[in-house]
């Protein structure tokens, strides 16, 4: 393509762009972003708010350990990333660069530990594995029944309902046009353009469309004749009251007992975010996913287990939102297999969050360069040829 | 409780707590009495409309659960004292005492022929049961009908200084009083708007407790041009009036039409300030400070049931959507009393029984139509009195937009209007939870029960749009904080 347009033209009541973006999540966003970086020019359409759906509502994890190991180039470009964010956007998103530590309670996930840090350790990712007696006396807030630790330093965690949204608004001030409240309702390839059209009657054309719509992704997907098994599925998560801040790093379980996987962190102000065991339902249709306060009552004990003062604490709220998750529980990122200047970044399912900067800086490079920068070919829809259709039907 | 849920791996399943339906680890409650599956009916509120509610399943032949989060039953206004207390009841309740007595009496009948259920905290709602705890102790209760007789509680304005310690919301100050014969101070002062402005005032002057001054923020003639709805029930008109001359007669201070300006003190309180009508600043002297405008119905359990809102111009507040006898537009769920609309005790125990012969009527034993007809009929000049009361009382919107940058809103969250305001203007929040979201306004403990109104009047203000173009903040489960640590079931 040619990147020397990068100026927004308006004709016949048409708005022309390099780039039309289906989806102001975090990946949207982050991609406007960093196509605006990089002198292209964007269109953003958000059919609700930016932000608002999975980039939203997860847990805020900016974790790299425990990632599928092929992942970790795009983790660690985006970590980088998350230190910069003052300088990039203007503000930091709650961004606290605490660490990361996992605990183990079984010898056969303690084995898994040490597999995971020789592996990750060829990916740059350095983790400090800690006996029971060690991980005690750093971390002595964490499980007494906990057998070991694996701690990575320079992860943590950040403010879900703020980052995407900056995201927004910096791509704005960049000169990226974005939209709220404009649901894509046609995609058509022309000879040279796409043709993307909204519900209120706007009309767009741009030589590359990029599809980060999350768990809406699949009647895009599926209009250009590719498919994809996602899933729109809500995670269950809770915040208890503030009590003061002594726990830093972001806690996670290895364990291969789903209902074990829960995860927590304290924010500055003193209140402990959880979320994880079980996963609820979520509705395409009503844009909503239910939380159900019985699984908020399982993941009390888990929690404790893994964080046991929090047994002292009361819970103040909870919430669900509407996350896609690929059968494989990996992501869709990349070109699409059959049409030229289409691009997709979607099914994070429920680990993106941390993954948002690199991606878009990722997906931008992509588009504007033709090359990645960093691999990303696990991540091809092409995987999915000849696969059998999803086999759940989104409601 | 026992292994909650061990057995359901990933995804839980809808529809796994169908009524009747064992819920993995929850007890079974809340059954019929014959322990057959068939759910229950669940009244939520042991005040005027709950009471009355129950009264009438049970006259039905039906055995309810009343859950009551409070330890004894009466509600607000009819609260019970502690055990161990023997003030009389005109002591107590002043003119309400035969009402407030009578109440007592039947509960105290009722009783035994209900699962009763005293300190119990109905803090969520799924499909179709209602979540509880008490201390720790987690249950289910599946229902087949629900009556939510929830209540409500002060609206509150915030004023520079209201978080200081000696600041107490007007309903919060008669509860001290009528509980445990408290004063919030030996030198209050007393601000804001309604009938409880009034009443506790005189309530805490006979108790002869030296009240400093009342305050009213609404001005004498917006009084007088309500009086034609408030006449609706002139007997609560006269009774207001009286608690006026007692206190004029007292040689307290009274002032209509005044601008609160802040809270003075450090650690504790020393004075109010405020601006007369004429717009002279005044200082009041005091210990402690009563403030409230009004009341605002507590509406988060109708939410979690999904029932729809609308917005309700007289209440500006948003409301659950009821039909004349409190059915919701959620099959089995009905509403009553204040927690449905604010219209006092009085119209709370007649709503509380109309509901209750609502839920009878859609479980197929309707009640005989003449007794339909005459709650109706006894229900119609109370919602003129509300309409009287909104208008001559009103709950001083215009007050938000002129409360400083540094003022705290969200109590619990100590986030200011200041913050309210950038996340309405520059972060270009367009409603009320995308500014929650970015503020954290309603985010805490309260979840935004003290703070909602006034938060969404300081929006609306921010962003030059109407109350209603604010939206509604949605709630979610806990209503109230729920413990982390679980108790295991019996």
């Amino acid at each position: 393509m040619s990147a020397a347009v990068s100026t927004i033209l308006h004709a016949a009541g048409e708005t022309a762009a390099d780039v039309v973006i289906v989806g102001g999540g975090i990946m949207g966003a982050a991609t406007a972003f960093f196509l605006r970086q990089r002198g292209l020019s964007v269109v953003m359409l958000e059919r609700d708010m930016v932000g608002q759906h999975a980039s939203g509502v997860n847990f805020g994890n900016v974790r790299r350990q425990g990632r599928f190991l092929p992942q970790l180039p795009l983790a660690n470009r985006s970590r980088e990333i998350w230190g910069r964010l003052p300088e990039l956007i203007g503000e930091d998103a709650e961004f606290l660069p605490t660490g990361h530590l996992r605990v183990a309670f079984r010898p056969e996930d303690v084995a898994k530990q040490e597999q995971y840090a020789r592996d990750a350790r060829a990916y740059g990712l350095d983790l400090e594995l800690l006996s029971g007696n060690a991980l005690r006396a750093r971390f002595p807030f964490v499980s007494p029944e906990a057998m070991a630790g694996s701690f990575s330093p320079l992860d943590g965690h950040a403010n879900p309902r703020l980052a995407a949204p900056a995201f927004g608004r910096a791509a704005r001030r960049a000169g990226a046009i974005v939209h709220e409240g404009a649901e894509v309702v046609s995609i058509a390839k022309g000879a040279e353009d796409f043709r993307v059209e909204t519900k209120g009657g706007g009309r767009f054309r741009a030589p590359n469309v990029q599809v980060s719509a999350g768990a809406w992704a699949r009647a895009f997907v599926n209009a250009f004749g590719e498919e994809v098994p996602l899933r729109p599925i809500g995670p269950q998560m809770g915040v208890t009251e503030p009590a003061p801040y002594r726990i830093a790093p972001v806690l996670g379980i290895t364990t291969s007992v789903p209902e074990e996987t829960v995860y927590a962190r304290q924010v500055a102000r003193g209140n402990i975010v959880f979320g994880g065991s079980v996963r609820g339902p979520a509705s395409l249709e009503t844009r909503r996913a239910t939380l159900d306060p019985l699984n908020t009552l399982r993941q009390r004990r888990y929690v404790a287990r893994l964080l046991p003062a929090v047994t002292k604490l009361r819970i103040i709220r909870t919430w669900s939102g509407v996350e896609g998750y690929m059968d494989d529980d990996i992501p869709v990122m990349g070109p699409s297999a059959r049409v030229p200047g289409l691009f997709y970044a979607f099914g994070f399912c429920g680990h993106g969050f941390q993954l948002g900067p690199g991606v878009g800086a990722t997906m931008a490079e992509l588009i504007a360069t033709g090359s990645p920068g960093v691999p990303i070919d696990p991540f091809h829809i092409t995987r999915f040829k000849g696969a059998p259709t999803t086999k759940e039907t989104p409601p | 409780m026992a292994e909650p849920g061990m057995s359901q791996p990933g995804m839980s399943q809808p529809g796994m707590s169908q009524p009747g339906m064992s819920q993995p680890g929850m007890s079974q409650t809340g059954m019929s009495q014959t322990g057959m599956s068939q759910p229950g009916i669940v009244v939520i509120g042991a005040g005027p409309a709950g009471i009355r509610a129950a009264a009438r399943l049970a006259e039905a032949g039906l055995c309810p659960v009343l859950i009551e989060e409070g330890e004894r039953d009466g509600g607000q206004i009819y609260r019970r004292q502690p055990p161990n207390f023997s003030r009389p009841p005109e002591a107590l309740y002043g003119a309400e005492a035969a009402k407030a007595t009578a109440l007592h009496r039947d509960f105290e009948a009722l009783r035994e022929r209900i699962d009763y259920r005293p300190g119990t905290l109905a803090w969520a709602i799924r499909d179709q049961a209602v979540l509880t705890v008490r201390g720790a102790r987690t249950e289910s209760l599946p229902f087949r009908a629900l009556i939510i007789a929830a209540g409500a509680t002060d609206r509150i304005m915030p004023v520079p200084g209201w978080t200081l310690p000696g600041v107490y919301s007007l309903g919060g100050a008669q509860i001290a009083l009528k509980a445990q014969a408290c004063a919030i101070g030996a030198r209050p002062v007393f601000m804001g708007t309604g009938p409880l402005l009034y009443l506790v005032a005189w309530q805490y002057a006979k108790a002869g407790v030296a009240v400093q001054a009342v305050l009213d923020t609404t001005p004498f003639a917006t009084r007088l041009a309500a009086l034609r709805d408030l006449a609706a029930r002139p007997s609560v008109l006269l009774r207001g009036m009286r608690y006026v001359l007692a206190l004029r007669r007292r040689g307290i201070r009274l002032a209509t039409g005044i601008t609160p300006v802040a809270v003075e003190g450090e650690g504790g309180i020393v004075a109010l300030r405020w601006r007369d009508k004429a717009g002279a600043e005044q200082r009041s002297e005091c210990d402690a400070v009563g403030l409230g405008y009004g009341l605002r119905s507590e509406t988060q359990l109708a939410d979690l049931a999904k029932c729809r809102f609308a917005y309700d111009p007289v209440a500006r507040q948003w409301l659950p959507e009821l039909d004349e006898d409190g059915r919701s537009s959620v099959a089995g769920v009905y509403l009553a009393g204040d927690g449905a609309m604010v219209r006092g005790a009085d119209a709370a125990e007649l709503a509380g029984r109309l509901a209750a012969c609502a839920a009878l009527a859609d479980l197929g034993q309707p009640p005989p139509a003449t007794e339909i007809a005459d709650l109706r009929r006894a229900l119609r000049p109370m919602n003129r009195f509300r309409r009287g009361l909104e208008a001559g009382f009103p709950w001083p919107a215009q007050l938000a937009a002129g409360l400083p940058d540094e003022t705290i809103v969200c109590r619990c969250e100590a986030i200011t209007a200041g913050e309210l305001r950038r996340a309405a203007t520059d972060l270009d929040a367009p409603e009320v939870n995308r500014a929650k979201a970015f503020s954290r306004v309603g985010m805490g403990r309260c979840q935004g029960r003290m703070c909602g109104l006034a938060g969404a009047e300081i929006f609306a203000a921010a962003r030059g749009v109407p109350i209603e173009e604010a939206g509604r903040l949605r709630g979610a489960a806990p209503v109230k904080p729920l413990p982390m640590i679980e108790e295991p079931g019996p």
